[in-house]
C-alpha cells in the first residue's frame, strides 16, 4: 500500500532527473520508431530503384540495332534473299576465303537482313537492280560485340618503324623498343601457369600414390594387384606430367628473341598497318610471326607511328565473335560503314529464336486479349457478387460459408486454377488449347475472389445515410443499389479489379497446364487464337542461351511495367471520374 | 434471348476453332525446345503453312499429353529427350494412338562443368558414383556416402567440397544423368545391373536441385567458384567465356567429341509424330523433311548452330527415310 502513496504525483515526480531520463527515454523511443520507418522506407525505395536501374539499363541496349552498309545485286524477281545477302558479303569482302572465314562472314549477319528485304519486296519497296546500297541487320553476336560485350579492342600506338617480310602464308614483322612485350609476357605467364597447373595435377598424383601405398600394407590377393596396377598407373602419370612442366620451363627461360606461340586461351593481338589487319600467332620481344585477316594494301615496311598494335583482351575461346569478325568489323567501323539505328523491330515483330529479331508484338497483343476476356468476366461476375453478399443476400450460416469459401480462394495457388482450368475449360469445355479464351478464363477465376473482397469492402463503406435517403425517397432497393450505392463504391471496386488484374497480368504458373507458356510466332487475331503473353515470353527469354536475349528479357519486362502503369493510369482516371465527397 | 444468341454464337466459335487448326501443334522436351521452335520458325519462313506451336512441357508431360487421343485438339508431335517408354507406347495405343513415326534427331550431351577459374576436373564416371550416390560400395558393402572432399573420391582430383548444382527428378536431364552417368558408374564401381538400377542420387545436400533453368546454374557456378554443376552441352557453347567443362573418362565435352560418340554422357534426342494426323494438319510432312534437312542438322545448320548435336550419316539417312516412308513402329522395339 505503501507504494502506491509514493508513485502518486507530485511536483518532483514530473521535475527531478529521474524525470528527465524517463522523458528523454520517451523521445528516444520515438526517434528511433520514426529512423525505422526511414530505414524500412529507404530500403524499399532503394530496392525498387535498383531493381528500375537493373532493368532499364539493360532495356537502353535492347533499344538500337545495329546494321553493316553493303551493295548487293538484287534481280527483280528475286525470292531467296538469303542467298542475296550472302552473295553481297562475299563480294564486300573477297578476302575472306575458304569455309571457316566464309563462315565467320555471313556469321556477321542476321536472317532478319533478309528478312527485311522480303518484306520489302512484298510492299513493293525493294530497289532492284545490280550494286544496291543496302543496310543489313547484324546477327546478335556481332552487335553484342558493337556494344563492348567481349571488352573493348584496346590501340597502343607503334613508335618505332615496323618491316613486313611474307613468311610461308602470314610474314614477319620486326620493330624495335620491346613493342610485343606485352604479347610475349602473357604467353610467358600463360605457359607458366600452365606448368604450374601441371605440377598440381603432378602433387595429387603424388598424393593419390603416398594413399594407395599406405593402403597398400592392408590388403591381399586380387585387390592387391589392382592397387599396385593403379599405383603404377598414378607415378607414369606423374612422370609424364613433370616431363611436360620441364618442357615448357624451358620455353619461358628462353631470351628475348625466343617466338613464343599464342593461343586462342589468351588475349588477341592484331597488327593494323597498310589499311589491313593481322594476328600475331607467334611473339618474340621484337619480333612476331603474322597472319593476315583483313589484307594489307602493300608488305612495304611502315613508318613509326602508322602502324598500331591492338589488344582484345578477352580470349578467343571465350566470345562467340571470333578474331575473323573482329578485325572485319573494326575495318566497316573505321570505315563508317556500321549503323546504330532505334529498334522498332522489337514491337513489330513477335517471338523468335533469334534474339536480333524477337519482338514482344504477339506477346503484347495476347496479353491483352487474355486480360479483355478476364476484365469483361471477372468484374461483372465480382461485382454482382458482391453487390448481392452485401446488400440483398440474408445474414445466415450459408452465406458465412460463402464468405470464408471466397476469402480462402483468394489464397489458393495460382497453379491450382490452371490444373482446374485444364480439367474444366479445355478437356471438358473444349476451349482450344493455348488461346486467350481459355487463359482469360483461368485468370478470371483466379482474380474473381480479389474482385469480391474489394468490391465488398467499397460497398459496406458507403454511408448507411446514403442508402435511407434514398429509400426514404421512395426509390426501391435496386434503385438504390444501381443509383447510389455502387457509383459511390466505384472508386474502390476499380481499385480492387486493378490489383487482381495486376497479379493476373503477371501470372505465368497458371498458364502453363493450359499451353499458353509456349514459342507461338504469329500474332493473335481474336480470343480463340493460339497466344502466349508477356511474363511468359520474359519466362521463354530467360530460358534461352544466347546471350542477346538477357537485355530483350529486360526490354519485356519493361514493356510488362509499361502495361501495368497503364492499367493503372486507367484505373486512376475512372476513379476520379467517380470520386464524390461529401 | 439476346444473351442466349450470343452465347450460342461464343460456344459455335470455340466448337469451330477446336476442330479446324492450321497450325502444328509440339509439345514435349525443353532440352528439345530450343531446337524445335528454330525449325518451326524456319518451317514457317520457308513454307506457306502456319508456324507451328511449340510447348516445352517435358518429355513425360509431353508424351502423356500426346498419348491422350486423335483428333486436333491432341497435339500432332511430342519431343523427347529419351526414347518413349513401354508404358507410355501402351497408353498411346489404348487411346487409339496407334500409329507413331518414331524420329531420332541428334544428341544432346550432358556437361559438368564448373567456373572458367576453377581447377580442371577430370572425373571417371565411377567418381561421379561415389561422390553423387545415395550409398556408396566400400570394401564389399553399402553405406551411406560420407564423402564430402572431392579428394576423398579420389586422390587426384582438387581438393574442394563435394557441391554440385543440378536439375531435379523432373527433368530429362537428370535422367539421363542417372542413367549414363551414375548407373554407369556404378557398374564400375563392381555393382550388378540390378543393383545399379538401384542408385539413387544422395539427398544431405551435396547434391543442389537447382531447377530446370540452365542460366541460372551457369551464373550460380560464376559466383561460386566452389560448386560444380550438371547442364546441356548448348549452355557450355553459349558461355565457353564463364564457364568450362569438366573432362569426363579423359573425353573433353566437345561438338566432336559428343558427335562421334567418345564423350561417355550423351544421350539421343527424338521426336514422335502421329500418322494420324498427317493429311488432316497441314504441313507435318514437311516440317520433318525440314527438321532432317541439311539446312537444319547439316554441318552449319541453323540447329547446329544452337547446339544440337547432329545424327551419324548412316543413322539420319535411316531415319530420313523412315520419313519418307511413313514408316510407323511396330511395338516391337525394345522399349523400356
Amino acid at each position: 500500500m505503501t507504494d502506491t502513496v509514493q508513485t502518486s504525483p507530485d511536483a518532483s515526480f514530473h521535475s527531478g532527473d529521474a524525470a528527465k531520463a524517463r522523458l528523454r527515454k520517451r523521445r528516444n523511443a520515438e526517434t528511433r520508431l520514426r529512423a525505422y520507418g526511414i530505414i524500412a522506407i529507404t530500403l524499399a525505395a532503394l530496392a525498387l530503384v535498383s531493381l528500375l536501374y537493373n532493368i532499364f539499363a539493360r532495356t537502353a541496349k535492347a533499344a538500337s540495332e545495329h546494321y553493316i552498309s553493303m551493295e548487293a545485286d538484287i534481280a527483280p524477281d528475286e525470292d531467296n534473299f538469303l542467298k542475296v545477302v550472302k552473295s553481297a558479303a562475299k563480294e564486300a569482302f573477297p578476302y575472306a576465303s575458304g569455309r571457316k572465314n566464309r563462315r565467320a562472314i555471313y556469321g556477321l549477319f542476321s536472317d532478319g537482313a533478309a528478312d527485311d528485304m522480303r518484306r520489302a519486296a512484298e510492299e513493293g519497296t525493294l530497289q532492284t537492280g545490280d550494286a544496291v546500297p543496302m543496310r543489313f541487320l547484324m546477327s546478335d553476336t556481332a552487335d553484342l560485340y558493337m556494344r563492348g560485350e567481349f571488352g573493348k579492342l584496346q590501340t597502343q600506338p607503334g613508335p618505332n618503324a615496323l618491316t613486313i617480310e611474307p613468311e610461308g602464308k602470314g610474314f614477319t614483322l620486326r620493330t624495335s623498343g620491346d613493342a610485343f612485350a606485352d604479347a610475349l609476357g602473357l604467353a610467358r605467364t600463360e605457359l607458366a601457369n600452365e606448368a604450374a597447373t601441371l605440377r598440381r595435377q603432378k602433387a595429387r598424383q603424388s598424393v593419390g600414390i603416398e594413399t594407395l601405398e599406405k593402403r597398400l600394407s592392408d590388403l591381399t590377393g586380387p585387390e592387391r594387384d589392382d592397387t599396385l596396377a593403379q599405383i603404377e598407373g598414378f607415378k607414369a602419370k606423374r612422370d609424364q606430367l613433370e616431363t611436360k612442366a620441364n618442357a615448357l620451363d624451358t620455353l619461358i627461360t628462353g631470351d628475348r628473341d625466343t617466338r613464343l606461340k599464342l593461343s586462342n586461351r589468351m588475349a588477341s593481338f592484331f597488327v593494323a598497318a597498310n589499311g589491313g589487319i593481322l594476328k600475331l600467332t607467334e611473339v618474340a620481344a621484337d619480333t612476331a610471326l603474322a597472319t593476315p585477316l583483313v589484307p594489307m594494301e602493300s608488305a612495304s615496311g611502315v613508318g613509326g607511328g602508322d602502324w598500331s598494335l591492338r589488344i582484345l583482351e578477352r580470349p578467343e575461346i571465350g566470345r562467340p565473335v571470333k578474331d575473323m569478325q573482329v578485325a572485319i568489323l573494326e575495318t566497316l567501323k573505321s570505315e563508317g560503314r556500321i549503323e546504330e539505328i532505334a529498334n522498332w523491330r522489337f514491337f513489330s515483330l513477335s517471338d523468335s529464336t533469334q534474339p536480333e529479331i524477337a519482338g514482344i508484338k504477339g506477346a503484347l497483343i495476347g496479353s491483352m486479349w487474355t486480360m479483355l476476356v478476364t476484365f469483361c468476366l471477372a468484374f461483372p461476375i465480382g461485382v454482382m457478387a458482391a453487390i448481392y453478399l452485401e446488400e440483398f443476400a440474408p445474414r445466415n450460416r450459408w452465406t458465412d460459408f460463402v464468405e470464408v469459401n471466397i476469402n480462402n480462394l483468394a489464397a489458393v495457388p495460382s497453379i491450382v486454377f490452371g490444373l482446374l482450368g485444364l480439367a474444366v475449360f479445355i478437356n471438358f469445355f473444349g476451349t482450344p488449347r493455348s488461346s486467350p479464351l481459355a487463359g482469360g478464363l483461368v485468370l478470371a477465376l483466379m482474380t474473381l475472389p480479389t474482385v469480391i473482397i474489394a468490391a465488398r469492402a467499397s460497398i459496406r463503406a458507403v454511408p448507411p445515410s446514403i442508402r435511407s435517403a434514398a429509400l426514404g425517397l421512395g426509390a426501391s432497393k435496386t434503385q438504390t443499389v444501381f443509383h447510389h450505392v455502387l457509383p459511390l463504391a466505384m472508386p474502390g471496386i476499380l481499385t480492387g479489379t486493378i490489383i487482381g488484374m495486376a497479379q493476373a497480368l503477371g501470372e505465368t504458373a497458371p498458364l502453363l497446364m493450359i499451353g499458353m507458356v509456349a514459342f507461338i510466332t504469329a500474332v493473335p487475331e481474336g480470343i480463340t487464337d493460339s497466344a502466349t503473353v508477356l511474363p511468359v515470353q520474359v519466362f521463354n527469354w530467360a530460358n534461352a542461351s544466347e546471350r542477346a536475349f538477357d537485355m530483350r528479357t529486360a526490354a519485356a519486362i519493361a514493356v510488362l511495367l509499361l502495361f501495368l502503369v497503364v492499367m493503372n493510369a486507367i484505373a486512376i482516371i475512372l476513379r476520379k471520374q467517380f470520386e464524390r465527397r461529401w | 434471348m439476346k444473351t442466349t444468341l450470343a452465347l450460342a454464337a461464343v460456344a459455335s466459335l470455340v466448337a469451330s476453332a477446336a476442330m479446324a487448326r492450321d497450325e502444328i501443334r509440339i509439345v514435349g522436351s525443353s532440352t528439345v525446345f530450343p531446337f524445335s521452335t528454330a525449325v518451326a520458325e524456319q518451317f514457317g519462313k520457308k513454307t506457306d503453312f502456319e508456324t507451328p506451336v511449340v510447348e516445352a512441357t517435358g518429355s513425360g508431360g509431353g508424351l502423356k499429353l500426346f498419348c491422350a487421343g486423335i483428333g486436333a485438339e491432341h497435339p500432332d508431335i511430342a519431343n523427347s529427350s529419351r526414347r518413349i517408354k513401354q508404358k507410355e507406347f501402351d497408353l498411346c495405343k489404348s487411346n487409339g494412338v496407334k500409329d507413331i513415326i518414331e524420329v531420332k534427331l541428334g544428341f544432346d550431351g550432358i556437361v559438368i562443368g564448373n567456373a572458367i577459374d576453377s581447377p580442371a576436373f577430370d572425373l571417371s564416371r565411377k567418381d561421379i558414383y561415389k561422390a553423387l550416390a545415395a550409398d556408396v560400395a566400400q570394401y564389399g558393402r553399402m553405406a551411406p556416402n560420407a564423402f564430402d572432399n572431392w579428394i576423398q573420391v579420389n586422390p587426384a582430383l582438387p581438393s574442394q567440397p563435394i557441391e554440385i548444382l543440378g536439375p531435379p527428378p523432373t527433368s530429362g536431364t537428370r535422367d539421363a544423368f542417372e542413367e549414363l552417368a551414375l548407373q554407369k558408374g556404378a557398374r564400375a564401381a563392381g555393382l550388378d545391373k540390378a543393383e545399379a538400377k538401384e542408385v539413387e542420387v544422395r539427398s544431405d545436400g551435396a547434391y543442389i536441385e537447382s531447377g530446370e533453368n540452365d542460366n541460372l546454374i551457369v551464373s550460380k557456378l560464376e559466383a561460386d567458384p566452389q560448386k560444380l554443376g550438371i547442364f546441356g552441352f548448348s549452355f557450355l557453347d553459349q558461355n565457353a567465356d564463364r564457364i568450362k567443362g569438366a573432362m569426363i573418362e579423359g573425353v573433353e565435352p566437345t561438338f566432336e567429341n559428343i558427335a562421334s560418340g567418345e564423350y561417355p554422357v550423351s544421350r539421343d534426342l527424338w521426336f514422335y509424330v502421329k500418322k494420324g494426323h498427317i493429311g488432316v494438319i497441314p504441313g507435318i510432312e514437311e516440317y520433318m523433311d525440314e527438321f532432317l534437312s541439311e539446312d537444319a542438322i547439316g554441318e552449319d545448320g541453323y540447329a547446329v548452330e544452337k547446339g544440337l548435336i547432329p545424327l551419324e550419316e548412316d543413322e539420319l539417312s535411316k531415319f530420313q527415310s523412315a520419313v519418307a516412308n511413313q514408316t510407323v513402329m511396330t511395338g516391337s522395339e525394345d522399349l523400356h
